[in-house]
């Protein structure tokens, strides 16, 4: 599962890019550009600001300045072109593995045959029955990332994709990364891992001069 | 349509899942028809008057305590900031969500409805109305309770704040329904009501998903 057909390119811009919650200035004045088969590695401790940064990108939450999308079509929704992984795991523990993965591949627009090759390559392959509220936190994200896989999409914002897995994850994580961007896919990514990635990337430490 | 049909499957799959939930629901319904006649006293005919009043204020009751499943869950587990991702809109959800909450929850509910008859004593032509006016009146009542379970889903100890913020708003709903099963104050009165709980159901059915997609937009920031 390493070899990802080319994604339409996108390219993400951001222009004095800020962020309040409450009265708190979380981070402020972040100018990017990152270009398809780029990722932007963001790290700072916690409460930074990173994943408020992933928010903003995704559209959940207001920001100030500007954020733009370039390459988007004009008949898509904005958004569908996005994949967001956050610490929540979207998944329903009353059902199954692969019901799971089967709402997400419809929803998003995935591909039904992508699931099982999935599955195998996040070492879930045996557990396709078994209810998803039984899978350990290393399974769950493993699942939750699943999610990407099933429905190909140019942008990933991964919020600490390699929390709770252990080595062999790590890797295998690394791996997808890497294969999106070299399929031409763009990657925002926090955390707090060094990964070593083939591609190009950008780093952004938030949350230093505070 | 394959988005808003995935929604639709998830959801009745969750129901079989978590069916205890409905079951408990359902014996709500039905246990509040049955305190009536101890409550009021074995006087048949009050009982066989105020029945489809009854039924109405129990399926609303049911309706509100079994709505903060609505969204809850999604807001909690993440679902609900993946689905702004989705190829379809987030309003296209919220109706198919409602579509789902309809057919699993108050559709048992409408099938419970005959053993009220029973232990109020209704006969067939008003049980018949009741059915029609609880049929037409429900879809609005939901649509009003998806407004309020919207607009709380981010209060952490919102469960209770949704229903009664939402119970003024379906005294309408409520009067109408009543109105077209209760025998009319003027020939043909029944039959308005009737329209008017159409009417009422169809706006509010159109406009739900639009305001409860807003509601739960804001709900993430």
């Amino acid at each position: 599962m390493t070899e990802f057909s080319a994604l339409p390119a996108r390219r993400l811009t951001t222009k004095a890019l800020a962020c309040r919650r409450g009265d708190r200035l979380l981070f402020g004045g972040i100018d990017l550009d990152i270009g398809p088969g780029e990722a932007l590695v963001l790290t700072g401790p916690n409460g930074a600001g990173k994943s408020s940064l992933l928010m903003c990108l995704a559209g959940l939450i207001a920001s100030e300045g500007e954020i733009g999308w370039h390459g988007r079509d004009e008949d898509e929704r904005p958004g569908a072109d996005i994949h967001l992984l956050s610490h929540l795991p979207a998944l329903k523990p009353g059902l199954g593995v692969g019901d799971n993965l089967r709402f997400w591949t419809d929803l998003n627009g995935g591909d039904r045959s992508l699931i099982a090759p999935a599955l195998e390559a996040a070492r879930l392959g045996h557990a396709t029955r078994l209810r998803a509220g039984l899978l350990s936190a290393g399974q769950t994200r493993r699942l939750s990332l699943c999610r990407l896989l099933v429905a190909p999409r140019p942008v990933w914002l991964l919020d600490e994709p390699t929390s709770a897995l252990d080595k062999q994850g790590d890797a295998w994580v690394t791996g997808l990364i890497d294969a999106h961007l070299a399929a031409g896919g763009l990657a925002v990514i926090a955390t707090h891992l060094p990964l070593a990635l083939a591609a190009k990337t950008w780093a952004l430490a938030l949350g230093e001069a505070a | 349509m394959t988005g808003f049909l995935a929604v639709l499957r998830r959801e009745v799959q969750l129901a079989r899942v978590g069916g205890g939930d409905l079951m408990t629901l359902l014996l709500f319904f039905v246990l509040v028809g049955a305190l009536m006649p101890f409550a009021i006293g074995p006087d048949k005919a009050l009982l066989s008057r105020i029945a489809p009043g009854v039924v109405w204020v129990s399926a609303l009751l049911a309706l509100l305590l079994g709505l903060d499943r609505l969204f809850r869950s999604d807001f909690e587990d993440g679902s609900l900031r993946a689905f702004h991702n989705a190829t379809i809109s987030l309003e296209a959800i919220v109706l198919a969500k409602l579509v789902a909450f309809w057919l699993t929850v108050i559709l048992p509910l409408l099938i419970a409805v005959p053993v009220h008859a029973l232990l109020l004593g209704m006969n067939g032509d008003i049980l018949l109305r009741t059915l029609v006016s609880l049929g037409i009146g429900t879809p609005g009542l939901l649509a009003l309770g998806a407004i309020g379970a919207a607009v709380t889903v981010s209060l952490r100890h919102g469960g209770l704040i949704g229903p009664v913020l939402i119970l003024p708003l379906a005294v309408p709903v409520l009067i109408f329904g009543i109105g077209a099963v209760s025998p009319p104050p003027a020939p043909g009165a029944d039959r308005v009501a009737l329209l008017f709980l159409s009417a009422l159901s169809l706006v509010l059915v159109a406009i739900a998903p639009f305001v409860a997609g807003l509601a739960l937009r804001l709900s993430e920031d």
